[in-house]
């Protein structure tokens, strides 16, 4: 579905006469390879190179060096810019920066309108998308009156009404309170698991990356780590030197393990430490 | 210096037919020299409070006194209360606008008429306590990272010397490594100052273990206001409005009903380690 070839991007700064001033390497040989279906976290500090890495999904930027292709298309070539931008959407951190009409079914239809959907046919997807979002109820309501969590679930509705096979959340949730972050967490689950949506999701939220299939680790324009939530949360000194954290409770195991208690590798959830910890008593 | 909120009440469009009560009956008390959490869901009327703490929201009813003076007088110096509670927008990078960062944290102390040489050392002051380093004084904010940005911003309040500084959600944005770096900043100005913190947060675990006191605000209300480990033996209250625990105090409540003697109330990981480990030898 998304594949990064050896990609390299480059910053390049240039003063008044157009002499190059600095050059930052934002991206540097990232090789990515997500399949159809798959949910992806992908972790790291800030300005290691997450927020650009995901630019180029759907083709906001293109590699300074190497290849991105979303499903065999090239995204340097531009006429494959409107499709690629159809199978990947993308949301962003505020809300308010991404609804643009007065009521929550106007911003919906807006994508498909603009691609000249037939007016029946746009209807139908707005009413499919705020189902699948779980926000039907406010289709005539302003978008003002939301609340963070349900503005975001409306910028997703808006997405879907695209028919993306893809969407790209970075750091959907940062600005949200704990309601709406688990409100988004749980429709982007939904949407992956019931939908086969391929989700990528960029979170400075370590928890929100515990039910991903797969963990990227960025850190200078490099994929440091990868692998499963668990395989990644094991590296909790690792993490650390990577501007990152792991889950309280992984902490919590960490530590009780240093002192030398008996718990399984690794722990990502709260249920999980309670039934180890009690199965170790009963022993 | 003491700031008393005495039953304030704010109203959204008053006298129009969208007219909402956005805070109702705020009484509260804000003593020196105290770290303070304040959490909320979205819309619940924490921003409005804290603007009416230096005065950018007049209250409907209600009156606030600032050392004893009634900041509604109309001899009141509004001036010096805002000198005072130094407010801390969300996202505050986003208002740097001076071409160096020396530059953008003189203009505040500046434009309150302190005399050049006090303001550069204010400037300067600020910037060493934020941790923004003698090579970065004369760069362009734009060229700061997200996080030093957002110190710089705080360094352009903390040079106006307030007494009370108000903080919007401080953290939003940042990676772990500087949400932890900014939060113990903030510790570190409020110990050594003695200025008073006043936190505003969507992460229940940063005030469980930074603020002495936690308010919670709920439509317009005071719903609590205890020490953080008071006010989290509330889980089931605080999920009803849309607010959370802090996970490890989730996980010591789960242990605790799985019959562990581990105390209940643990706010950070290390109190949790250090149970479970009390619990278990």
């Amino acid at each position: 579905m998304v594949n990064f070839d050896k990609v390299t991007f480059e910053y390049i700064r240039r003063d008044e006469e157009g002499n190059v001033e600095s050059i930052n390497k934002a991206l540097d040989g990232i090789d990515l390879d997500v399949k159809k279906g798959d949910f992806i976290a992908i972790l790291g500090a800030n300005g290691s190179g997450k927020s650009t890495l995901a630019r180029h999904i759907n083709a906001l930027l293109t590699p300074t060096e190497g290849t991105v292709y979303i499903e065999e298309m090239d995204t340097k070539d531009e006429d494959n810019l409107l499709n690629i931008r159809q199978k990947t959407g993308m949301v962003f951190q505020n809300p308010d920066n991404q609804i643009i009409a007065s009521l929550v079914e106007e911003d919906v239809g807006f994508g498909p309108e603009n691609i000249g959907i037939p007016t029946k046919e746009i209807w139908e997807r707005v009413a499919f998308a705020l189902e699948k979002v779980g926000m039907t109820a406010y289709r005539e309501k302003s978008p003002n009156n939301l609340s963070g969590g349900q503005k975001q679930r409306v910028a997703i509705a808006g997405i879907l009404a695209m028919k993306p096979e893809c969407i790209v959340l970075d750091e959907p949730t940062a600005m949200l309170d704990p309601k709406g972050r688990r409100e988004v967490i749980e429709t982007i689950t939904e949407l992956n698991k019931k939908e086969g949506i391929t989700i990528i999701l960029i979170t400075h939220y370590m928890t929100e990356v515990v039910g991903a299939d797969k963990v990227y680790v960025m850190n200078g324009g490099n994929v440091k780590l990868s692998g499963t939530p668990r395989e990644i949360f094991k590296e909790v000194d690792l993490l650390k030197e990577y501007k990152l954290d792991v889950p309280q409770v992984t902490e919590i195991a960490h530590r009780l393990r240093q002192q030398g208690i008996q718990l399984p590798d690794c722990i990502l959830t709260v249920d999980e430490l309670v039934a180890a910890l009690g199965a170790g008593i009963c022993l | 210096m003491s700031l008393i909120l005495d039953k304030i009440n704010y109203y959204y469009g008053k006298g129009t037919a969208f007219e909402s009560a956005a805070l109702k009956n705020i009484s509260l008390a804000i003593p020196d020299g105290e770290f303070i959490g304040i959490i909320g869901h979205t819309g619940s009327g924490k921003s409005t409070l804290i603007q009416h703490m230096n005065g950018l929201i007049k209250a409907d009813s209600g009156s606030i006194y600032y050392n004893g003076k009634d900041i509604y007088d109309k001899d009141f110096k509004m001036t010096d209360l805002r000198r005072k509670v130094g407010l801390v927008f969300q996202y505050p990078e986003h208002q740097l606008f001076e071409a160096t960062v020396i530059k953008d944290v003189l203009f505040g102390p500046t434009n309150m008429g302190m005399d050049k040489l006090k303001a550069e050392l204010a400037a300067y002051g600020a910037l060493k306590a934020v941790g923004i380093g003698d090579d970065l004084i004369d760069a362009s904010p734009f060229e700061l990272s997200g996080g030093q940005k957002r110190r710089v911003a705080i360094a352009g309040v903390l040079a106006m010397s307030p007494e009370i500084l108000v903080l919007d959600e401080p953290t939003a944005g940042l990676d772990p490594a500087g949400r932890t770096e900014l939060l113990n900043l903030l510790k570190e100005i409020h110990e050594t100052k003695g200025i008073t913190v006043i936190l505003v947060s969507h992460s229940m675990e940063d005030v469980a273990e930074y603020a002495e006191r936690l308010i919670v605000i709920d439509e317009g209300e005071i719903k609590y206001d205890d020490e953080p480990r008071k006010v989290f033996a509330h889980a089931d209250e605080l999920r009803k409005m849309g607010l959370e625990i802090p996970q490890c105090t989730e996980l010591m409540g789960k242990l605790a009903d799985a019959g562990l003697n581990v105390d209940r109330s643990c706010l950070t990981v290390e109190e949790a380690v250090n149970s479970i480990i009390g619990a278990i030898s």
